[in-house]
């Protein structure tokens, strides 16, 4: 894992005074809400329906077990005993007070975190695959790359006031687990003659206008690696539109003027940017990637005993295989049935932590689906970790099952949803409670927006619900067909809305049209997209 | 009115014209870019400004960022003012970026300005100020 060293440190430190100056300023008056916002919003700290919620970076979902602890710590002494995941691989808090956050900032810095660039029309928080350094089909470490661009992004002098904000993903494996190319930026390192580099795709994004990132480079070398989106990101602020929020993100741009001529431009301002010399060394590089080197992985294959059914049933849906004999990657779902999807309490947090330090070489992992990850679990010791797991509540079976569904706060919190999504999630996944059930319908990725931003990710969803507001009622539209995965592609639409419990009614339509239908170890995506709508349309709406 | 000047020379009395006055009648030594005109269009006419005025007329429209550097990187050396809606905590940015004089339509606070310029003093990026990047501090 990556260290600070004192520059890193000094950087973060100096956030946290310029905030809490900022911070005294707001709260003697010396600055309007309207000049305070974009100061806490590039902090990470947005004003909802209720209270400051305060989003804080967890760079490439990748954390130690100190680092967890400070989390469970924030929830306890500042917020509610509780944090919610994000899909961008962070955790929110709810109920901050703004003029306690001065110093769960400087309690973040502790641990070297913070909360940068969690907002705003900035680059956000770098994303990756959380089973980076775990995967067996991986070409190289991604997260090396991932912390050259959060150094790179982190107070970008020409970058920070973007037409809107930009989201970069790295991933290093043909397997997609980061949806890479629904990202402003995606980065696909591959190997080309021994030499690693990166295939550059640009202008993905969910949002109310859903984009596959088309590639724009097949191969950008590592130590051209910061030219080259120094170039992307130029011809973005200079040329992605302002005029309309709604159509201000780079994917705009690159749609409206076609990705060849995107393409064209970036390699015109590539060939000045490139002259200028801001590219560091490959030794910085190397001394980033050193943190990221294997652990001292020692423990011998085993052979499991699947004596204790439940504990079968998790080794199967939730542990998945790692690249060194011996060891498994475990992934913790934080979507028990009837619960609020991505939440974790300061105890469970805690839990966590401790097995990540005891079992886990001290690394725990975020996912985009709102899960937990401990990357590089000895085979031996996974019965003891499931146990405990177990005892704290945090051992559903349920890994891209339909109950592991990716919602967003919905209107129980945000100020710009038109729907709840909470709700809708935990009657699903109640409706669905037979694990015997879910498991017999396989991988079926389920994704839930309260509103057209889609931070529930409802265009990549195989089943997407998107909550709309019609005339003063909550109604939900469904989606089938999108793929955040390798096999990308955005949902359609499948006819009108419903209210809360007929969309649950549809899903379960939905899902008996597939088993009648499915062939061989078809998935329900699969089925879908083989048959076509009518079948399901005719089964929901018939 | 310019409010903040980290230059040492005299202040240009002429006024400045727009990019389209100034790409017809060549004479003059001032321009002024609105946030959609493109600052290349001056790199053959650097060597004789002496003020190039970048307009923010917003503050959260962040091109006159990028119309500074292309003219910092193409090596003019005149006097580059930000004029508009620029607030305190952008100056450090418009510093980095090689903006060297401030026209701020609501009057800043001298010393917040100060305090926002000397919050930071390691950067992670190269750009267009003499501040050596933490990279290069680090591998020399």
């Amino acid at each position: 894992m990556y260290k600070y060293d004192n520059y890193d440190q000094a950087i973060v430190d100096a956030r946290v005074a310029e905030f809490r100056d900022q911070v005294k300023r707001r709260m003697a008056g010396e600055i309007t809400e309207d000049q305070f916002k974009p100061l806490r919003l590039m902090n990470g700290l947005y004003l909802q329906l209720h209270a400051y919620m305060l989003r804080v970076a967890i760079p490439y979902g990748t954390m130690d077990s100190r680092q967890m602890r400070m989390l469970a710590h924030i929830a306890r002494k500042y917020d509610r005993d509780y944090g919610h995941f994000t899909t961008r691989q962070n955790i929110q808090y709810n109920w901050i007070k703004l003029e306690e956050c001065p110093d769960l900032l400087a309690d973040l810095a502790t641990v070297e975190m913070h909360a940068i660039q969690t907002s705003g029309n900035c680059i956000r928080n770098i994303s990756s695959d959380q089973y980076a350094g775990a995967a067996a089909d991986e070409v190289a470490d991604p997260r090396p790359w991932a912390e050259l661009l959060r150094q790179w992004s982190t107070f970008h002098p020409e970058f920070s006031y973007l037409p809107r904000k930009f989201k970069i993903a790295v991933i290093a494996s043909p397997e997609d687990r980061a949806a890479m190319r629904l990202h402003d930026i995606g980065l696909e390192l591959v190997k080309q003659d021994g030499e690693l580099g990166a295939r550059v795709f640009v202008g993905g994004g969910m949002g109310r206008t859903p984009m596959i990132a088309p590639e724009i480079n097949p191969f950008v070398k590592a130590d051209d690696l910061l030219s080259y989106i120094e170039a992307c990101l130029r011809v973005y602020n200079r040329y992605g539109r302002r005029d309309n929020i709604y159509k201000a993100r780079i994917k705009i741009l690159v749609h409206e003027i076609g990705a060849e001529e995107y393409r064209r431009q970036v390699a015109e301002e590539f060939a000045h940017v490139k002259t200028l010399g801001i590219d560091p060394p490959l030794a910085e590089l190397e001394r980033i990637s050193a943190f990221f080197a294997p652990p001292a992985f020692d423990a011998g294959e085993v052979e499991l005993d699947r004596s204790d059914p439940d504990f079968a049933v998790w080794l199967d849906q939730n542990v998945k295989p790692h690249k060194q004999a011996g060891y498994a990657i475990v992934n913790i779902s934080l979507k028990p049935i009837g619960g609020i999807p991505g939440d974790a309490s300061s105890a469970q947090i805690d839990v966590m932590a401790d097995l990540a330090e005891k079992y886990s070489f001290d690394e725990l992992r975020v996912t985009h689906a709102q899960n937990i990850v401990l990357p590089h679990v000895a085979k031996r010791d996974l019965y003891a970790v499931w146990q405990a797991l177990r005892e704290a509540e945090l051992a559903d079976a349920n890994l891209d099952l339909i109950s592991d569904i990716i919602a967003c706060p919905g209107l129980d919190y945000c100020s710009l949803a038109n729907a709840r999504s909470i709700p809708v999630a935990q009657k699903i996944a109640t409706r669905f409670a037979d694990l015997d059930r879910q498991r017999d319908l396989g991988e079926l990725k389920l994704k839930i927006s309260g509103c057209i931003n889609a931070c529930g990710h409802h265009h990549a969803g195989h089943i997407g619900i998107l909550g709309v507001d019609r005339k003063g009622i909550e109604n939900y539209q469904l989606t089938f067909g999108g793929s955040g995965a390798e096999d990308v592609s955005i949902g359609k639409i499948i006819g009108p809305g419903f209210d809360e419990d007929g969309v649950v009614d549809a899903v379960e339509k939905a899902t008996e049209v597939y088993k009648k239908l499915r062939e061989g170890d078809e998935r329900f995506l699969d089925t879908y997209r083989r048959v076509g709508l009518d079948p399901f349309k005719e089964a929901i709406y018939g | 009115m310019v409010e903040f000047r980290y230059r040492d020379d005299e202040v240009t009395e002429q006024p400045s014209v727009t990019l389209d006055a100034f790409l017809d009648q060549s004479n003059a030594t001032a321009v002024r870019l609105e946030p959609d005109d493109d600052a290349r269009a001056l790199i053959p006419f650097l060597d004789r400004l002496t003020l190039i005025e970048v307009a923010f007329p917003k503050y959260r429209d962040g091109r006159g960022y990028s119309s500074a550097r292309i003219l910092r990187e193409a090596g003019y050396t005149g006097e580059l003012r930000a004029q508009g809606d620029v607030l305190v905590d952008q100056i450090a940015f418009m510093r980095r970026c090689g903006f060297d004089s401030f026209a701020p339509e609501g009057s800043l606070n001298p010393e917040a300005v100060e305090r926002a310029l000397s919050t930071y003093d390691q950067f992670y990026q190269k750009a267009a100020d003499a501040a050596v990047p933490v990279w290069k501090l680090r591998h020399g």
